[in-house]
Order: C-alpha cells, then sequence, then structure tokens
C-alpha cells in the first residue's frame, strides 16, 4: 500500500469510527445511567438518515436541514421517553429488549408508510463538494474532512457537558445513586428524559451527517445498531471515553480489515472484540 | 411552640406484608432538633425514608409547613427545605468533593441563601483540602462531613441526620457533633438519629423512642437525662 493510499484509508477510518461514536455514546448513556438496553437506537439512526433525505428536499440546504432535523429528534426522544421508556427503568432487561425490539417493528413500518422501500441519497451540501488532490490520480472529498472535524466537535462538546457542567455532575450521580440525586432536590425522571432524548438526537444526528456519502435505505438502523453495541461493549458499558476509543478502533479495524483481509472482511470487527474482552472483560473503559 | 414545619400524622408504613410504621406521629418546629431514638430495627429509618417521600406510607399524612407532601415526589420534597444525610452516607465516588458539593447547590424554599460553597468549606477545613479527590478517595469521617456539607449546599429548613457518626473514629464522631451543633445553632431544625444517645441527648430540645414502629416515649431532652428507667427499657443499655 503507498502512503497515499494509506493516507486515505486512515481518513476513512477516522471519519467512520468518529460517525459510529456519536451512535454509540448514546446507546452507552442510555444503558449506563438509566439501565436500559435500547435495541431501537439503531432506529434513530435510520430515522435521522430519512429526515436528511425529506428535509433537505423541503428546504433546499443540507445545514438548515440538519439543524432543523435535530430538533425534531430531541422531540422524538422527549416523547418517546415518556410514552414508553420511563415504565421501563425498574424492570428486567428482557421487558426491554422485547420492548424495545417491538419499537424498532413499528419504526421500520412508520418507514415504508411514509417514505417505501427504495433506496435514496442525499446530494453533498454543493459548498462542500469538491476534492483536495492528494497525488496525480488520487483526492479526498472535503465533506468527509469536514465530517470528522463536526464530529470530533460534539465529542469535545460531549465531554464538556459531561465532566464541566452541573447537568452532568447530575447525570453522572444519577449513575450511582438515584435515591441520592433525589433527595437532593433534583428531578430523576426529567434528567433521564433529557439524557434519553440526547442520546436520540446524537444517533439521528449521526444518521443526518451520514447521508450524503452512504445511502438512504431500508434497515440501515439495524447495520449501526450491532456495530454500535460492539463499540459499548469494547469500550466498558457506560463509558464515554471507552466509546470514543472503540469506536476509533473499529473504524481502523473494519477499513483496513476490507483492504487487507478481504476474505474475512466482515469478521474483522467481531475478532477485535473477542480479542478485547479476552483481555479486558470489562472493556476498556469498564469498572470491573 | 415555633411555627410547625413538619407535620406527620398517623403514618403506617408496610415492606410487603410487614407492618412497619405502626401509626407515628412526629412533629418538627422551625429550628427545632429532636433526636430519634430506638434499638436496632424499630423504624427509626423507615420512619426518615416515609417523611422524605422515599418509600411510601399505607396511611397517615405528612405536612410540610402545612403543605401536604404525603403523596409528593421525593425531590420537590427535597425542594420543601428537606435535607437528608442517609445511613451509610451516600457520597457520589464517581464525583470529585468539590463536584459533590456544587452538584445540587441552590438557595432555600425560604429565600435561604447562608450556606455558600465558602461557608460550607470553612465549616470543614478537611473538604478544603481535598476539592480535586475523587469522593471514593476520601476517609468515613470525610465521607461523612461530604455529606453533611453537601445537605447543607441545598440552603434546607431541616438537617436529617441518620447514623451520622457509626462507624467513625471517637475523635472524628465529635467533630460531626461539634458541626451539628453549629448547624443548629444556625436556625436549621435538625432530626438525629444515633447510637451516642447521651450526645443526642446534649444537643436535641426533645427526644423520641421508637419500639417496634410505635413512639413509646417523648419528652423534652432534660427529662431523658433524670430518667434511667427509660433508658432501660427503651435502649437496652
Ligand atoms: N427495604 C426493606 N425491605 C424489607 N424490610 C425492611 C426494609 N428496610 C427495613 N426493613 C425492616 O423494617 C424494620 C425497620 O427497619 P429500619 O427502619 O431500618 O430500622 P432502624 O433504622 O430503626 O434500625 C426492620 O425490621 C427491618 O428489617
Ligand atoms: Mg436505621
Amino acid at each position: 500500500m503507498d502512503t497515499a493510499i494509506f493516507f486515505i484509508q486512515v481518513l476513512n477510518s477516522v471519519q467512520y469510527g468518529l460517525l459510529l461514536f456519536l451512535v454509540a455514546s448514546g446507546l452507552t448513556l442510555i444503558f449506563g445511567i438509566m439501565g436500559i438496553i435500547n435495541l431501537a437506537h439503531g432506529s434513530f439512526y435510520m430515522i435521522g438518515a430519512y429526515l436528511a433525505f425529506s428535509l433537505t428536499g423541503l428546504i433546499g440546504d443540507f445545514w438548515l436541514a440538519l439543524a432543523a432535523g435535530v430538533v425534531v429528534a430531541v422531540l422524538i426522544g422527549l416523547a418517546l421517553e415518556w410514552l414508553v421508556i420511563r415504565f421501563l427503568y425498574d424492570r428486567d432487561h428482557l421487558y426491554q429488549v422485547l420492548l424495545t425490539y417491538g419499537l424498532i417493528l413499528i419504526f421500520e413500518e412508520c418507514r415504508s408508510l411514509l417514505w417505501g422501500d427504495d433506496v435514496h441519497g442525499v446530494p453533498v451540501p454543493p459548498a462542500l463538494d469538491f476534492s483536495i488532490p492528494l497525488t496525480e490520480n488520487l483526492s479526498y472529498q472535503v465533506f468527509r474532512v469536514a465530517m470528522s472535524a463536526i464530529c470530533l466537535a460534539l465529542a469535545a462538546g460531549m465531554y464538556w457537558l459531561i465532566q464541566k457542567t452541573r447537568l452532568g455532575m447530575m447525570i453522572r450521580a444519577g449513575s450511582v445513586n438515584r435515591e441520592m440525586v433525589q433527595s437532593l432536590g433534583i428531578n430523576i425522571g426529567l434528567l433521564y428524559r433529557v439524557v434519553f432524548a440526547l442520546g436520540v438526537a446524537l444517533a439521528a444526528f449521526a444518521g443526518m451527517l451520514g447521508s450524503p456519502v452512504s445511502s438512504v435505505f431500508p434497515g440501515m438502523g439495524n447495520q449501526v445498531l450491532i456495530v454500535s453495541f460492539v463499540v459499548v461493549v469494547i469500550g466498558g458499558i457506560g463509558s464515554v471515553k471507552g466509546a470514543l476509543v472503540a469506536a476509533l478502533a473499529i473504524g481502523f479495524a473494519d477499513t483496513f480489515g476490507k483492504v487487507l483481509l478481504p476474505q474475512i472482511a466482515g469478521m474483522v470487527v467481531y475478532l477485535l472484540m473477542a480479542a478485547i474482552l479476552l483481555w479486558r472483560p470489562q472493556g476498556i473503559f469498564g469498572k470491573a | 411552640m415555633s411555627e410547625l414545619l413538619v407535620e406527620a400524622t398517623g403514618l403506617h408504613t408496610y415492606y410487603g406484608s410487614s407492618h412497619v410504621l405502626r401509626g407515628v406521629d412526629l412533629r418538627i418546629g422551625c429550628g427545632e432538633s429532636i433526636g430519634l431514638m430506638g434499638r436496632n430495627g424499630m423504624g427509626k429509618t423507615t420512619l426518615l425514608r416515609t417523611i422524605i417521600g422515599l418509600v411510601r406510607s399505607r396511611e397517615g399524612r405528612v405536612r410540610i409547613r402545612g403543605r401536604d407532601a404525603t403523596r409528593e415526589a421525593a425531590h420537590r420534597i427535597a425542594r420543601m427545605g428537606v435535607a437528608y444525610v442517609p445511613e451509610g452516607r451516600g457520597i457520589f465516588p464517581n464525583l470529585s468533593v468539590h463536584e459533590n458539593l456544587i452538584m445540587a447547590a441552590r438557595p432555600g424554599s425560604e429565600g435561604r441563601r447562608d450556606w455558600t460553597l465558602e461557608r460550607v468549606l470553612e465549616t470543614f477545613p478537611r473538604l478544603a483540602e481535598r476539592m480535586r479527590h475523587g469522593g471514593g478517595q476520601l476517609s468515613g469521617g470525610e465521607q461523612q462531613m461530604l455529606t453533611i456539607g453537601r445537605a447543607l449546599m441545598t440552603n434546607p429548613e431541616l438537617l436529617i441526620l441518620d447514623e451520622a457518626t457509626e462507624g467513625l473514629a471517637p475523635k472524628i464522631a465529635r467533630e460531626i457533633w461539634t458541626i451539628v451543633r453549629k448547624v443548629r445553632e444556625s436556625g436549621i431544625a435538625t432530626v438525629i438519629v444515633d447510637k451516642n444517645f447521651a450526645a443526642v441527648n446534649s444537643i436535641t430540645d426533645r427526644n423520641l423512642i421508637l419500639v417496634k414502629g410505635e413512639v413509646v416515649y417523648e419528652g423534652p431532652a432534660a427529662e431523658l437525662r433524670e430518667r434511667p428507667d427509660v433508658h432501660q427499657r427503651y435502649l437496652g443499655v
């Protein structure tokens, strides 16, 4: 592999890893803080992609569509927590898995009714639809670079929110002692609703942001869901930092797996997971 | 008698089928200090948790400043000015000392703003030296101070201390008692549960003794000192 191709693969790995992080961080927060196994999390990614498709068509500008889509996603998250998820906190994981699996079916059906079963595409925003030449015949699209930059900014924003703000302190406290948080006058129900909506918005945002480079198609959430669970398990359940490291690791394993080991490309990610779990069963940043 | 802060009447609380509180009445005046005594398993913690909304009573009422709080959510009761220092502490080990203190800081229900971070740190100089440490890295005594300091940061009208000196070295326990005295003198009402009856009695205005979920004795602190028979019968020492 010459250096230019290698460099392109590195950029692709980072871009895929960061996008995965946005989805997985919500999943790990919802699981780590609220104890909810949310199988429907991949559906939010799909909903995001379809929102980007429709809203970009409607509004005509990808970035405005993105902003509007985030608002819609937050509203969906708040409503869903209130309607369904809040009844699952004190239940066994089995109930959570059954109910959120049911949600996947409902979301897929709604998607089919609203958008049909065709594959769609979202145009790359024109301002960023050009490439930087790397060698004579290799170049890299600027939009993909922008995607990574936006993901990094969001990751930094999440770090700030969770580590530096009082809301973040309450969220972290809520993950260890719910009763004590309540006894300090904090509305834990509202706190959970906000965390859930944040998770939904992150997943949907990832789906929207990624839509111009992948296509928009039925079942796209399920692929992402499985890989996101791999990220959460490798990174350590509940650890956002772990999710970042694991998502980047998966990004590299997947991208380079396809190039270097094409015969077993589909397995590389899972082999990596097995290896890491043999070394640290609780995940890289998980608590033993 | 000062204005009533908390008025609990006829509380019956169950855990499943076990009847733990059997018609308890408890009145706490503004600024008043009450000792809640009784052997292990008599229902002291259950009574406190019922009042603050973490456990629901099957019968009876809780009023806070005359407002019905019987079915109120725990966080709302806290916001009515009731702060709770639970048995076995309740610090957040994954938050730093500083974060533990500021996460729930707010003006009191009556607009009280007496307890600021500076004042809490003056009261607990040991915490000031440990601000960047994780809550889980503190010694038992420091954790207890952190829990009390955190409760004070909510500027409460009532501070409930459940076994605050449990398992602490006598020297540290004395420091805690000194602080509780200061808190009481600042006008905050207190409910104190502790095995050290003499220490409790030296702070409180009034004491109650619970036996199997019923109040069997209630009287001013001065009286209990003169009643070795009550001690003997209900507290077993
Ligand atoms: N969560 C619970 N579930 C069932 N029984 C409990 C629970 N908590 C306390 N009890 C029982 O209720 C009774 C009173 O307990 P508690 O209020 O903790 O007493 P105290 O604080 O006076 O030691 C005890 O018999 C105890 O075993
Ligand atoms: Mg107790």
